[in-house]
């Protein structure tokens, strides 16, 4: 079966982002960001934030799991659960936070990967908390029939007319 | 798989453009982002080779608007035509909310087209999608080349559900815009209906 739709409600995105910052202090990143492996972005924090093309970022990171994680199929891995990028001046630290959501730390000089994996290893554990309670939440209002009120059942011709307008 | 976020109010959609190599794809979303006032857009992504053939996959992010209330960003991405790049196809297909299907409409790429809908079908499959019942809309793509297929040859061929379909010229533009809205417009349906 496919995967459901990934819904984010206000208070979990706010658990999230508070992590996400915890773990940028910690370990002294330059940002951090969660995105889904469809690509989306969920959540992110850091410096420079609006210099950053977040969106390809997310879309690019996707792509790369994506595509380690069908090499390590290949080779008879499960998968890969850490990836690493050097670069000269920043590097990037890309790991699974469950069979979903991905996490991504950007960081310099400033830090370093051992601590960066360090600090990670927390952070995973409490986004799997929460990411539990949005899976909860989300099958327990699939089970009530939908998320009510939805915002979709009303669209209109109209309104789709409109976005293309 | 629609990502709905109701803390900041965006659904994101994902359209994946897929057809045989060189039918059309990447100018497809090329024609989109040029045409696309640019504070509706993100950059476009290519992962290509040396040749300006699709290695990977292109990307274009695009902010439509809103629909009550919610901010409505379609990601379109097209996936490599050539038919070795079978396993980064299959990737790329993950998460899809809605297919557009891009036809040559060259008599010598008729068989290319049949066998890359059918590897659609096969890699739909995989991900758990059926083609019968994802949001689909079919493009016959190059109508200006001399000797096109007759339409009426093409939709035989090709059509799979009685879908939409859309004569195209991409690098003028014809029919682009008219493809990716049918396509768009099916998935928000698709969305309404699932509430």
């Amino acid at each position: 079966m496919p995967m459901t739709d990934t819904v984010m409600y206000e208070e979990q995105l706010g658990q999230i982002n508070a992590i996400l910052a915890r773990l940028r202090a910690d370990a002294n990143a330059r940002a951090t960001f969660l995105i889904d492996k469809n690509g989306q972005q969920i959540a992110a924090t850091g410096e420079d934030l609006d210099q950053m093309d977040a969106t390809a970022l997310a879309s690019l990171t996707a792509g790369n799991v994506a595509s380690t994680d069908a090499i390590a199929k290949l080779i008879g891995e499960r998968e890969f659960s850490n990836l690493v990028h050097e670069g000269e001046k920043d590097s990037l630290h890309i790991s699974l936070v469950n069979e979903r959501i991905i996490l991504v730390i950007l960081f310099d000089e400033r830090s370093s990967l051992g601590l960066v994996r360090l600090r990670v290893r927390r952070a995973t554990s409490d986004l799997v908390t929460v990411f539990e309670v949005v899976d909860r939440r989300q099958a327990e209002e699939m089970t009530r029939g939908g998320i009510s009120p939805s915002p979709f059942a009303e669209i209109t011709d109209d309104d789709i007319d409109s976005l293309f307008a | 798989m629609t990502f709905i976020n109701y803390a900041s109010r965006e659904i994101n959609c994902k359209i994946v453009y897929y057809g045989p190599g060189l039918c059309g794809k990447t100018t497809n979303l090329q024609w989109i982002y040029e045409k696309t006032n640019p504070a509706a857009k993100g950059k476009l992504i290519s992962l290509a080779t040396e040749t300006e053939r699709t290695l990977f996959f292109d990307f274009l992010p695009l902010e439509l608007g809103t629909i009550r209330g919610f901010k409505t960003r379609f990601h379109l991405y097209t996936v490599p035509g050539q038919v070795f790049y079978d396993a980064s196809r299959k990737l790329i297909l993950k998460g899809v909310d809605g297919v557009i299907f891009v036809a040559d409409s060259q008599e010598a790429r008729m068989d290319a087209n049949i066998e890359s809908l059918k590897n659609l079908g096969d890699n739909l499959r995989l991900q758990g999608y059926d083609l019968k019942s994802i949001p689909y809309v079919l493009q016959l793509n190059k109508r200006d080349i001399a000797r096109a297929v007759p339409v009426d040859v093409m939709l035989r061929a090709l059509r799979v559900k009685n879908e939409e379909y859309f004569e195209a010229v991409a690098p003028k533009g014809t029919g682009v815009f008219g493809t990716l809205k049918a396509a768009a417009r099916q998935v928000l349906i698709s969305l309404k209906k699932a509430s």
